[in-house]
């Protein structure tokens, strides 16, 4: 697919589900998708295989926009692209954005073939800074 | 390795001190995994205990998945050579711990693995922990006086740059996170509490102290 696609990283993996519901409901299979949440042993957390894993099944050539709750869950994903590493880990980016609201604003900006970077300056307008 | 080569590459002493080059065996290295894995251990409990007054109270738990991970292959790390050992050790750390202190001490480790070499005397071991700080800094977009490990790491950098003795190391260490209860946090989920953070012991500059200590120790051959 040549849709920008979005990886969705929350502490709870119902988070991480429901935002993706959320994301569906809206842009159908327009966008490729996924989501992990969870520390990859029940509890709450994040996992960076998991979030590899995420990335590759959402992957497209056009890129991927990363949402993540909180801090573990951007420095994991932002650990998560280093150990991809290039080529690919430049056409991934962590945005710093609510992840619902980012996660539907970033994908219904995907699903009309928008470029990684005005996908992810859509999901940046969320968080004035 | 031969017991040959081990000499010649620098065995430990007697007394289990670094002989005059600096060097490091792969006994050594599985002492100090051990070490560094029964600490984490011990203290998992008051790690948790730390992070539930001002975070989220998972750290001691996955600190101690992680440590006991990398115990669990201490054969296959001893095996490599030391800068291959603390990469892998550091991945190992990343992938295990699950939380944000498995980036942030994975990073740690990777990042001295990339900068020491095979042989480290105490001038390349600073230069390379110093070099590994940063990193560390720049995973967590911290700096010094945030109340987080970094408070801890920066004055043991100092110490071993200085020619410290390893109790004098443990001593800085030990007191560097008790100086991180009068401070605010400024990063981490502690930050959320603005004010209310002051007052509790960081848990990663806890973490930090004890890890020290360990390696510390290890190498003094108390432990």
């Amino acid at each position: 697919m040549s849709n920008v696609g979005i990886v969705i990283v929350s502490h709870s993996p119902l988070v991480a589900e429901g935002t993706a519901d959320m994301v569906r409901q809206m842009v159908g299979d327009e966008v490729p998708l996924a989501w992990c949440g969870g520390n990859g042993h029940g509890g709450l957390g994040t996992n960076v295989e998991a979030i590899m894993g995420a990335i590759d099944k959402a992957w497209s050539e056009a890129g991927v926009a990363i949402l993540v709750d909180l801090g573990g869950a951007e420095t994991n994903s932002e650990m998560a692209v280093e150990m991809i590493g290039e080529p690919r880990a430049q056409k991934i980016i962590v945005c710093n954005a609510p992840i619902v609201e980012g996660a539907v604003m970033a994908a219904t900006e995907a699903s009309g073939g928008a470029s990684l970077r005005e996908v992810v300056a859509t999901a940046h307008e969320l968080s004035p800074s | 390795m031969s017991a040959e080569a081990m000499n010649k590459t620098g065995a430990m002493n007697k007394t289990g001190t670094m002989n005059k080059t600096g060097t490091m065996d792969r006994l050594e290295l599985k002492a100090l995994i051990s070490a560094t894995a029964d600490t984490i251990a011990a203290h998992a409990e008051e790690l948790t205990t730390l992070d539930q007054a001002i975070g989220d109270g998972d750290h001691g738990l996955n600190m101690k998945r992680g440590f006991e991970a990398v115990r669990a292959e201490a054969d296959k790390f001893a095996a490599k050579p030391l800068p291959d050992a603390l990469t892998a050790i550091g991945t190992k750390l990343v992938m295990t711990v699950g939380g944000a202190s498995g980036p942030l001490f994975g990073t740690l480790f990777m990042a001295l693995g990339k900068e020491i070499s095979p042989e480290p005397d105490r001038a390349n071991l600073a230069t390379a922990f110093g070099k590994a700080i940063e990193a560390v800094a720049a995973r967590g977009k911290s700096q010094v006086g945030q109340k987080t490990m970094l408070d801890v790491l920066q004055p043991v950098h100092e110490a071993l740059a200085e020619g410290k003795t390893p109790a004098e190391i443990v001593a800085v260490a030990d007191r560097a996170a008790d100086a991180t209860v009068p401070m605010k946090a400024l990063r981490g989920r502690a930050s959320f509490l603005g004010d209310r953070s002051i007052g509790h012991m960081d848990a990663g500059a806890r973490s930090t102290a004890l890890l020290v200590r360990a390696v510390a120790e290890t190498i003094e051959g108390r432990a």
